[in-house]
Formats: C-alpha cells, structure tokens, sequence
C-alpha cells in the first residue's frame, strides 16, 4: 500500500528531527574543541532537504547532498554514525579519516561524496543516471540533487543542469537560496529576480517554495520528484530561507541583517513544521517530545561510540592511490 | 597490404571495446554520426548507436557525467575534441575522478582521450600537451603512446585498469604513423612499463609520444657519427617506470630526457629528479633536458618548428651531453 500524505510527512519532521538534535550536538562539540576540522551545519534547512531525501528511496534513487544537508542524508537512509565518525575522526567513517565532515557517501548505494567545488555534482549524478538508462534500469529512478544560490553561479552548474536537460535525465535539481554564499549576499551572487526563472533558459520545469514551510516544501519536492520520475525530464525546484547558522561553525554570520533575521525569511523551519503536523492533527505533544527524545538518545549514542573508537593510523594506512591492483605501489 | 596508421588503431580499439564490453560506451562532442573531429569514431554510432553518445560543449560536466556513470558500474570513454579544452574539465578530473577511491573506496573507471600536441598552424590552443599538469595529480594514470600497436593495447588496457586514465594521444601521429597491422612483433608491456626501442651505450635518451621518433632519427644521425644512443620510450608517464630508465643509465653514464611540454617543471624533471635520486653514481656526466619553449605555441610552422624538439635540436642537445 503507498505511504499516506500524513506519514510521508511523519517520516520527514522526524528525520529533521535528528538532523537537529544531531547538528547541534555537533556545534557544541566543537565549540568544545572535540572536533577534526570545522563543522558545517544546516539549521533552517532541515525542511527542504528532509523532503529531498524522504522523496527518495536508499540504494535504489541517488541523492547528491551538499553541505548543508543532514536532514536529507538522515530521510535518504544515511546511519548517523557516518556523521559522527567522520567529525570525531573514526577510522570505522565511510571514509576512514581521508576525508571528513560533509564531504561522505556511499556512492556504490546511491549517495555520492561531495567535492568541496559547488556545482560539480550536478552532473555525477546526471552520469549515475545515464548509466541506469544505458543498462536498462532507469524506469521508475530519480536522481536528486542538492545546490545553493553560490553554486548556481558556477560553470559546473549549468553545464550539468544544461547537460542533463538535452539527456532529458530524471534528475531534480534543489536549489535552495538561502541568501548567503559564505557572507556573499544574493545582490552580489545574481541579477535575475529569482533563481527559478533560470529553468526557462534550460527549458525545463521550474517551481518556487517557501523553504521555512515543510508542507509546502514536501508538496513541491514531492511533485517534481514524480514529474521526473514519470518521464517528465530535470526539474527546478527554487527554496526561498535563510540559512540560521554561519557558513560553519566557525563563522558567526554578523553579517546577516537583523531585519532579514526577523523576516519571514528568517522562520525556524523546525518550529514552523511543528505547528504544522500538530495543527493538523498529524502528531500529538506526547509523540513529539517521544520523538526529540529518542533523537537525543541515538545521537548520543552515536557520538559516545565514535568517541571510542580509534582514530586512523599512519602506519596502518596502505596509503593506496590507485584501485588496479597492478598499479599498487607504483606512480 | 593494407596499413594501419596511429588513429585506425584508435579507432579499432573503441570499435573492439565497444563490441566486447557493455559497460563502455563513448561521450563527446561530434562523436557521433559525425565520427569525430579526427575521425576516431568513424562508423561506430551505426554499430552501436545507444553507446556513442554526442556531448553539448560541457568539459566540466563531460567528466563529471563519467565519474558518475563510472560509479554504477560504465566504462566511459570521454573524447576531449583537444587536450588544451581538458582544462575545463580540469577540476573534475583531478579533484572528482582522481579522488573518487581514495576518499570513498569506489572506483572511477574513466578514460578521457586527450588529443595533444602540436601540428603545423593548429596554434596555441590546438597543440599542447598536458601529461605533465595531470601527472602531477595523485590517483590519475597518464599514458602516451607513439606507437600504432601501442595506441591500440593501452587504448584497450586503458579501458581495463578500475582507475582514470588520460589517454594522450598525438595528433600529429594520427595519419603519418603507419604500420601494416595493429600488434607488432615486440613484448606486448603493460600500462606503467618503458620500452627500450633502440640498444646503445654512450647516452640515453628518453622520450615519449611523438618525441620518440624525433629522438629515434636523432640516433640515426648520431650513428652516421659513430655514436650508439639508446632511446627509451617511457609509454606511460605515470606510472613511471624508473626501473628501466635507471638500468639504461647504468649502461650509457649519460641521460637526456625529451618532452614536448612546456619547460617548466614536469615529466623531463621528474626523470632527471629520480635518476639523480637513484643513480646517481651511475652518471658520467650532468643530465640534460629538453622541452619546447617556454611560450605559447606558436601558430606558424616557422615558429612552431622552432617551439618543439625536433631531430636537429634533439641531435645538438645529444652532441652536447657527449661533450660534457
């Protein structure tokens, strides 16, 4: 039987639950110095990204997150101790220490890993999916990928969005305008009135939403999701939020206006989908404070096992460049 | 009769790629009905019309259209119309596909075809060669081959290996370089391994790509002096086999290291960088290099014969390390 609307919905408040619970246990962390580099978090996000990845299904679609991207990778599937291994720095992260914090995946299931250069993804994901097609196993797959207002000025980007639109790719292209590249402001990132209508220019379908709605964001996302996966082709789908953090954590966002903070822009997506799912009847009080509380148990858990487990070794690590294994040791 | 030249082989060794293996298939731009800006896919999107696939002018997202079709489990061929366009693809070769398994454990089988060097009047932006910029980058393979067989068993070999490979292939090769059928009589030698094309013992000069020839007339004219030069053709230039160059030294005392790249820094460096390191004691004299110009290159043949080695710069270069 398919998922209702109201477990659909459910299931994507809950995975933004433990992207919050989680990301904020990691703020402190490093705030608290126990963390291997910096942090990058998505608060005000968890909305928009949740519905990406509650849209998909693990080891069968693709999700390419980006940074700001907790809420989806945890509604796609992706453990929480990906996270917490690769911040606390575990040997036992999907990467083993060679890479940290945002920059994971599981490629072989459907998330790739991330390379720090904004817009470059787009088009990994759109190859992942023309190898599905040239395999005979696209019917029924979307790919789903995840940009912001920086990346959307980048070469790579149109490339790939441009790309995938001639290969008429099932692949739905989030973007989400949270009114900041680092402390770059939109005025200075982009003259068009909104990002959306850059879908015209592709020749694809493109919808805006105000990204601080979960309703309103899971409708859109769930839509364009369906459009491609029926054929329809790329699909645009513009969030309008802010982003409630610096660029990371080391970054105390001064630059923010104070009247953009207070603006509707500037809604906690978490508070505004609460009111939502219990306005509606969707969840109860009890539910919810059941839920914020078996978050905060996983996560601790998850960060107590990280903690113990061990760091990488330099003299245990093959430092293997090269998958062939004729070529091993050679350069 | 009949011959096989440079990019016949090229050619053949898609046309046997793509009919033995489902997995590959070719991206690029004018790669299809079209067959190519150089012909090498001639005929190859009627034999196998859903897997040579034209490109829009996308570098960047040509390669990272690879990378990704590469993790569900393709072999990609990516054709760059030139190698000098391959820096627009730059990021997504050397930081996604030469990344991919180190940070993530998943293979990035991909082969671009970088159509290098320079030809008469093809200018500063149809001629270079970019071996250098990408061997510098960990977790990428870099072969040049400047043979007919060769060119066809590293295209097939290339195609092989679970790791990314630029394929660099010389254009002025394409139609000059004739042999009379694909495998020759010699050792077929993996990726990563030199040949030693022509014995001597009084210098040893290594080469690669179009510069072999180049370097195996100079030993010709050497040899009207009485001079015997062993030419080494490195194949691949990473992985780079030091072991044979270093053999070849013990054998002459004398090294000189022939690339068509720029000057600075790159493959001729890092030969005379390993076999100082290695062999030092093995030589009779310092070693030289040889590159082209540190310039542009240049769009007329008066100026772009001058640019590059060729068998009179590469016969002075010879004459000078004998002296030395």
């Amino acid at each position: 039987m398919p998922e209702t609307w109201e477990d659909h919905l459910r299931r994507t408040f809950r995975a933004m639950i433990t992207a919050r619970t989680l990301e904020s246990k990691l703020a402190s962390l490093y705030k608290a110095g126990k963390i291997v580099g910096g942090v990058y978090i998505g608060p005000g996000q968890e909305a928009v990204s949740a519905s990406i990845g509650s849209c998909l299904t693990w080891n069968r679609d693709i999700f390419g997150a980006l940074i700001r991207d907790q809420g989806g990778r945890t509604a796609f599937g992706e453990p929480i101790l990906d996270a917490t291994r690769s911040y606390l720095g575990s040997v036992n992260g999907p990467s083993k220490g060679r890479d940290g914090n945002i920059h994971r995946g599981h490629p072989a299931q459907g998330l790739p890993a991330m390379i720090s250069h904004l817009g470059a993804m787009v088009s990994v994901v759109a190859g992942m999916l023309l190898a599905r097609r040239l395999q005979g196993r696209l019917d029924g797959i979307v790919g789903a990928v995840s940009v912001g207002d920086g990346a959307s000025s980048t070469g790579s980007f149109h490339e790939g969005v441009n790309l995938a639109a001639v290969e008429k790719l099932p692949l739905v292209v989030v973007l989400t305008d949270n009114q900041f590249a680092y402390s770059t402001p939109t005025d200075r990132q982009f003259r068009c009135r909104s990002l959306v209508d850059r879908a015209i220019g592709y020749g694809i379908p493109g919808y805006e939403v105000d990204g601080t709605d979960l309703l309103a964001s899971l409708e859109v996302i769930s839509k364009a999701v369906n459009e491609a996966r029926q054929g329809g082709g790329p699909q645009l789908v513009v969030a309008n939020l802010l982003r409630l953090s610096g660029h990371g954590e080391h970054d105390d966002a001064s630059y923010v206006p104070d009247e953009m903070r207070n603006s509707a822009l500037g809604r906690d997506c978490m508070e505004v989908a609460e009111h939502q799912l219990l306005q509606a009847g969707f969840l109860t009080e009890a539910e919810l404070k059941s839920w914020k509380t078996e978050a905060a148990e996983e996560v601790q858990g998850a960060v107590a096992l990280s903690q113990q487990e061990p760091a990488p070794d330099p003299y245990a690590d093959d430092w293997a460049v090269y998958a062939s294994p004729e070529l091993a040791g050679d350069s | 009769m009949q011959e096989v030249t440079y990019i016949d082989a090229i050619r053949e060794a898609q046309h046997d790629l793509l009919a033995s293996d489902d997995r590959v298939f070719i991206y690029g731009q004018d790669v299809g009905d079209f067959g190519g800006a150089f012909k090498a896919t001639q005929g190859l999107k009627t034999l196998f019309p859903d897997r040579v696939i034209d490109s829009p002018i996308s570098e960047d997202a040509m390669i990272g259209l690879a990378v990704g079709a590469s993790i569900e489990g393709m072999r990609p061929i990516v054709e760059m119309q030139f190698a000098d366009f391959s820096s627009v693809g730059f990021n997504q070769i050397v930081n996604q596909a030469g990344t991919q398994f180190y940070r993530t454990g998943v293979p990035a089988p991909v082969t671009v075809r970088l159509p290098s060097g320079g030809t008469p009047g093809s200018g500063p932006f149809h001629s270079q060669m970019m071996e250098s910029v990408y061997a510098y980058y960990p977790g990428l393979v870099i072969v040049t081959p400047a043979t007919v067989a060769d060119a066809y068993s590293m295209l097939i070999d290339a195609v092989a290996l679970d790791d990314p490979v630029l394929y660099c292939e010389h254009k002025f090769l394409y139609r000059w370089l004739k042999s009379d059928r694909l495998n020759d009589d010699q050792e077929k030698l993996p990726i990563g391994r030199a040949r030693i094309v022509r014995a001597g013992k009084h210098a040893t000069v290594v080469a690669y790509s179009a510069m072999v020839h180049e370097a195996l007339r100079a030993a010709d004219l050497l040899a009207e002096e009485g001079w015997e030069i062993e030419v080494v053709d490195l194949r691949s230039v990473k992985p780079l086999d030091t072991d044979t160059v270093v053999a070849s030294v013990a054998r002459t005392g004398r090294l000189l290291p022939v690339g068509e790249a720029f000057p600075w820094g790159g493959v001729t460096s890092e030969i005379v960088s390993r076999v100082t390191n290695d062999g030092f004691h093995l030589l009779d004299a310092p070693p030289q290099r040889l590159n082209s110009r540190d310039t542009p290159v240049p769009y007329h043949p008066n100026l772009w014969e001058a640019h590059r080695p060729t068998l009179e710069s590469i016969s002075a270069a010879i004459r000078n390390l004998l002296r030395l």
